[in-house]
């Protein structure tokens, strides 16, 4: 398998009157081609951050201040202007948690898609980019008709299926989506899964599903980094990410989630909170809140160690 | 047997829709949006009954009706077994501290401007039930319980100044501070984050106990309600279409809507990756139900019938209703 997205020690900041926000702090991520890599964490540990750096997307005053973001073997950190632009939407696709944002009540969903093809095929014609946009209507099962309705004529459930049209409609490689079903309803939330499942497979997609539903990525991803303060504590399969977590962190995230199928009658707390980015923990950044640290793990941060197909950084596993 | 604490009977709430200006000039009567569309059900002293359904079932109206924070279009609640409507101005005024609510937003049911002792103390001064100084106290008191400690440090604190989890504490405290035994909580964990979600949970079974509480608790989320709901109640479109003790309801769902619906909820484990696709279909709109049973355009097992009689809840198992014609007695259910 190829490699389609490699990140080296990203690290990305917000400069504010305070101090700096370490929104991302050393973080490794890969993405094999045709594979779900899911990315989970508690919300403010930097996966939006993580994801928009990837398409150079950062508000300012967000900055990469290192690292390497290969994509196809090449550095997106380095690139200029135009090929970024030629990236976004083209070869990368994104969508985001509430689509309502990146659609413009203004514009039909026709209108929507005829821009969307224009920005990269300036000549195409209308006819052509409308038959386009028809075709992938039909794939993902939208009838072609709701092309002259206006974004809030539609259902939350149905506004994220025309984003992903968008997205796919000028053939990206990879999908990068960030809580894509955070605001639907459960039986929504479950026929999205659905369909990004069959459009993968369809599309050949590689996808990076971002998202705190841990429920979530274990019905799409086939590997799962765990995100915590800015960084990815664990990586490994999905299955053995649930079965046999390594990670302290990953442990007590996996222990205080409700689970329909199992039987123990009470979820465990994880105590604490997550810490201040501005001025994060000493060593392991876990070590505050982690049931199992010793006096090394505020000294120093651990390297990752390979354990069991898993890649983790705890001092447990030195 | 035990008491019911709280039982509604036939109760309704039609919203009038907002007309546009043309639809006005054109369009004589009246069309509604029924929100609560006839649904009764009792709550037992000491228990938590679930109240679960997608956004716009009616829920959130429902609690509301409850506490007569919104007039019904019809039906009754019963308090203690005494209709709701019965009750003088002063027996109301008592009843307003017995019965509470927990909001989801924690940020937006806390005013910025007032101290988190004023917040939690507001209920008191409302029904002028405590001086200032006996105030103070129940208030440090109820903080140490829930968990916000250190009380008097936190007491002068604003909610912009404390975490999420501390603003859900500020609203439960407050709710308890007129020492209520029904709380109603709508969607209390949904805006929070995992660790966050587990430690209310847990508060909320401690001050059940601490407290005598009895909950209804309103989530969309059917895997939570396994940690905290004795029984469930499924709705949809304004209506109860299954109600009854959870572990039956979740081990042996009848009616295909709660079928679906459990079948939805995400696992956290590739083991039980769901491996048939989900039906297609979302909620339609509550201004223009489908006729008969409203859950039939949605519906894998509907039949002709469905599409022109309405059911009503039956009895299909100790405790347990549903409202679906195929499904229950009517029907050739094995
Ligand atoms: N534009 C910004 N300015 C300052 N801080 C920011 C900005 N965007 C994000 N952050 C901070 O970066 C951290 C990571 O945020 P985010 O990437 O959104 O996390 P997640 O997606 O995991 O919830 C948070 O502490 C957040 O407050
Ligand atoms: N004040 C109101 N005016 C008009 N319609 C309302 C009002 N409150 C709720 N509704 C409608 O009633 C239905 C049920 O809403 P709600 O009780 O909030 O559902 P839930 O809490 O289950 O999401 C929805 O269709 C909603 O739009
Ligand atoms: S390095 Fe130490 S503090 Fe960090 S997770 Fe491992 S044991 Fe806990
Ligand atoms: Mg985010
Ligand atoms: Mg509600």
């Amino acid at each position: 398998m190829a490699r389609i997205l490699h990140i080296e020690d990203l690290r990305v900041h917000f400069p504010i009157n305070i101090g700096t926000v370490r929104a991302v702090e050393g973080a490794n991520l890969t993405i094999e081609e045709g594979e779900v890599m899911g990315l989970v964490g508690e919300s403010g540990c930097g996966k939006s951050t993580l994801g928009l750096s990837i398409l150079r997307l950062l508000r300012p005053p967000g900055r990469i201040v290192e690292g390497k973001i290969l994509y196809h073997g090449e550095d997106i950190v380095r690139m200029g202007a135009k090929e970024i632009l030629a990236l976004r939407g083209g070869r990368i696709a994104m969508i985001f948690q509430d689509p309502l944002t990146s659609l413009n009540p203004l514009f039909s969903i026709k209108e929507h898609f005829i821009e969307t093809l224009r920005t990269h095929e300036k000549r195409i014609e209308t006819k052509e980019a409308l038959a386009r946009a028809e075709r992938m209507l039909s794939s993902l099962g939208i009838s072609p008709e709701r092309l002259h309705e206006y974004p809030h004529q539609m259902s939350g459930g149905m506004r994220q299926r025309i984003m992903i049209g968008l997205g796919l409609i000028l053939n990206p490689d990879l999908l990068i989506a960030d809580e894509p079903t955070t605001a639907l309803d459960v039986i929504v939330e479950a026929q999205f899964l659905d369909l990004l499942d069959d459009l993968r497979k369809r599309f050949n997609l590689s996808i990076m599903l971002i998202t705190h539903n841990l429920g979530n990525v274990a019905q799409l991803a086939d590997r799962i980094s765990v995100m915590y303060c800015g960084t990815i504590v664990e990586v490994g399969p999905a299955q053995t990410i649930f079965d046999e977590p390594l990670h302290p962190y990953t442990q007590g995230l996996l222990a205080s989630i409700p689970n329909i199928k199992l039987d123990e009658p009470e979820l465990k707390l994880m105590r604490g909170s997550l810490p201040d980015l501005v001025s994060p923990p000493s060593g392991c950044v876990f070590h505050p809140r982690c049931p199992r640290a010793m006096d090394v793990c505020s000294e120093e941060w651990p390297k990752t160690a390979a354990v069991n197909g898993h890649q983790v950084n705890c001092w447990l596993y030195r | 047997m035990r008491e019911e604490l709280v039982t509604v009977r036939n109760l309704k709430k039609h919203f009038p829709l907002e007309k546009g200006f043309f639809d006005r000039l054109l369009v004589r009567e009246h069309r509604f949006v029924k929100a609560v569309d006839n649904v009764s059900f009792s709550i037992m002293k000491g228990e938590v009954l679930g109240l679960v359904g997608e956004s716009g079932s009616g829920k959130t109206t429902t609690g509301r009706l409850i506490l007569g924070l919104l007039p019904a279009t019809g039906g009754e609640v019963l308090y203690r077994g005494r209709s709701v409507i019965s009750y003088s101005k002063k027996d109301m005024e008592e009843l307003r501290e017995r019965m509470q609510i927990i909001f989801q937003d924690p940020y937006a049911s806390l005013s910025p401007r007032m101290s988190i002792g004023k917040a939690i103390g507001h209920p008191l001064a409302i029904h002028h039930l405590a001086d200032a100084k006996t105030s103070k106290e129940i208030c440090l008191s109820i903080m140490e319980k829930v968990g916000l400690s250190p009380a008097p440090f936190l007491y002068r604190k604003y909610p912009h100044q404390l975490s999420g989890g501390q603003r859900q504490r500020v609203v439960i405290a407050r709710a308890l501070v007129t020492n209520p035994d029904f709380v109603i909580a709508d969607e209390p964990i949904a805006m929070a984050d995992v660790s966050v979600r587990a430690m209310i949970l847990e508060l909320m079974m401690k001050l059940k106990r601490e407290f005598d509480l009895t909950y209804l608790f309103i989530t969309h989320d059917l895997a939570t309600c396994k940690y905290i709901c004795d029984r469930i109640a499924i709705m949809y479109l304004g209506k109860i279409v299954e109600i009854g003790p959870l572990k039956e309801v979740f081990s042996r769902p009848v009616h295909p809507y709660t079928e679906t619906l459990l079948d939805a909820v995400p696992v956290p484990d590739p083991r039980f990756r769901r491996t048939h696709p989900m039906p297609k279909g979302e909620i339609p709109s509550a201004f223009n139900p489908p006729p008969g049973c409203n859950f039939h355009p949605r519906c894998y097992i509907a039949e002709t019938r469905c599409r022109n009689l309405e059911p009503g809840l039956e009895k299909v198992g100790e405790d347990h209703y549903v409202s679906c014609m195929v499904r229950g007695s009517w029907g050739s259910r094995d």
